[in-house]
């Protein structure tokens, strides 16, 4: 299968081209794969340590505070700075380009899921209070769930920024499709690698997207209900 | 030595400022071109956001306008639209930026007309005034604290994406962390982590006096209420 585009005598340098797909598709598919893999760690490490941070930030007041504002800050400093800040230290390779990624997404993450906590209702809080729910159960079986259309943005949000965010990672020479688009760059500006590895990453971004929202429908059965 | 000594003797370095490729060359540009792709976002955003919020349509776009934006790598941009009839140089980074600008001034400018008082619109048509003089005269003053939010937002964004355009041999302070990568890790490693202060230090900077511009602009009763809102509504956009 493949398109007339390609067919040209001279294919000069396209913007798209069948041809540069199937002949570097093991490369592709290796940078598919190695962005995927990447972005999936990082946001599950991200989620991992979100969630007991805005807890925290939900049962005390004093630390919303400090939390939300280092959130800001470090949201603040450019990827780039980032990546010059941890490299040395970490070296080069993708436990860096982790780390970095990682943070970004804990800051939106976090920012979302205090934002979900805090809009729970007061009535609602009461009433499990009255029905005799600690703190741990009122947590897990009332505010959480209730917060969860929150914290499910937080993660979408998180992911899809993930995804465009781990092409910086060329810069330690781990950058899943980043590495595509900056080594078609580097090849005489190689038109259809940049292209390819642009379309792919929107596409990844979009499907996990995708993914996660069919997870939150599946998650939050009483929001479909509710709905006339 | 470790890094951050090396950092701090990168950084003592007069030459290193004051060289042609120096600090303060890099600094110029950085600022130049963050400065010309705010200018030219708010161009292109300010004028949509401002009339869709007033016709009350749109919404569904600004959205979309967002999300796809999200999606799109800053280091994507930056390498496509130097390939095209921009060239290489600094317009095609300036319009690269100008698009993660666009977002934040956008739903920003939207927001803020759609969240006038609906009370103060209706006393206006009453008094007469066109449907242009609502919009001139009542809507955007009340907008005001939302713009400056999305102002705000944008630049930061766009002066801590402006890093990234070192990709592309764009200039920009982002050149210095770069030069440090093309070293090796133990000999840059000083280099590399003095560019990243400077550039993180220019963001926090920006971030800082536009903070306080911002509470300047914005009217006194209007102030507590508004900024956690506007903020909110552009914070969905952030990064890069």
């Amino acid at each position: 299968m493949s398109f007339r585009l390609s067919y040209r005598a001279d294919p000069g340098n396209p913007w798209f081209s069948w041809q540069y797909v199937r002949d570097n598709s093991d490369t592709i598919i290796a940078a598919v794969g190695e962005h995927a893999s990447l972005t999936a760690r990082a946001v599950l490490i991200a989620a991992l340590v979100a969630l007991p941070l805005a807890v925290a930030a939900h049962w005390y007041r004093s630390l919303t505070g400090p939390i939300l504002a280092l959130t800001g800050v470090l949201y603040t400093i450019p990827s780039l700075a980032l990546f010059a800040f941890l490299a040395p230290y970490l070296g080069i390779g993708a436990v860096t380009v982790l780390s970095v990624v990682a943070l970004y997404a804990l800051l939106v993450i976090v920012r979302n899921a205090v934002a979900g906590l805090s809009q729970v209702p007061a009535e609602v809080r009461e009433a499990a209070e009255g029905m005799g729910y600690g703190r741990w159960g009122r947590l897990l079986r009332v505010e959480l769930p209730l917060a969860l259309p929150g914290i499910l943005t937080g993660l979408r949000l998180a992911t899809v920024s993930t995804v465009a965010l781990v092409t910086v990672g060329v810069v330690v020479g781990r950058g899943g499709l980043g590495q595509l688009i900056f080594a078609g760059f580097q090849n005489n500006f190689y038109k259809a690698q940049i292209m390819t590895g642009t379309l792919l990453c929107v596409l990844l971004a979009l499907l996990l997207d995708l993914v996660l929202a069919g997870v939150g429908r599946l998650l939050t059965p009483w929001l479909r209900r509710r709905l006339p | 030595m470790s890094a951050i000594e090396q950092a701090v003797v990168w950084l003592n370095d007069p030459l290193n400022w004051t060289n042609p490729g120096g600090v303060l060359d890099r600094l110029t540009e950085h600022l130049t071109m963050s400065a010309a792709a705010v200018a030219l976002g708010c161009l292109l955003a300010w004028p949509v956001g401002l009339w869709l919020g007033h016709t009350g349509r749109g919404g569904g776009l600004v959205v979309l306008v967002s999300n796809v934006t999200l999606a799109v790598p800053t280091l994507a941009l930056l390498t496509i639209l130097p390939l095209t009839f921009l060239g290489f140089g600094q317009p095609s980074v300036v319009v690269a930026l100008a698009v993660f600008a666009v977002p934040p001034l956008l739903a920003n400018a939207y927001t803020g007309i759609r969240q006038a008082d609906p009370e103060a619109r209706d006393a206006a048509r009453g008094m007469g005034f066109s449907g242009w003089q609502v919009l001139r005269r009542v809507e955007l003053p009340l907008a005001v604290p939302y713009l400056a939010a999305g102002f705000r937002t944008a630049a930061v964004q766009v002066v801590a994406t402006a890093a990234l355009a070192s990709f592309v041999n764009g200039g920009g302070l982002g050149q210095i962390i770069r030069a440090g990568f093309g070293l090796d890790i133990a000999a840059g490693g000083g280099q590399i982590l003095a560019g990243g202060l400077l550039v993180a230090g220019l963001a926090i900077l920006v971030e800082l006096v536009l903070a306080v511009v911002e509470r300047l602009v914005t009217p006194r009763p209007l102030r507590r209420a508004r900024r956690r809102a506007a903020r909110r509504a552009a914070s969905a956009v952030t990064g890069g």
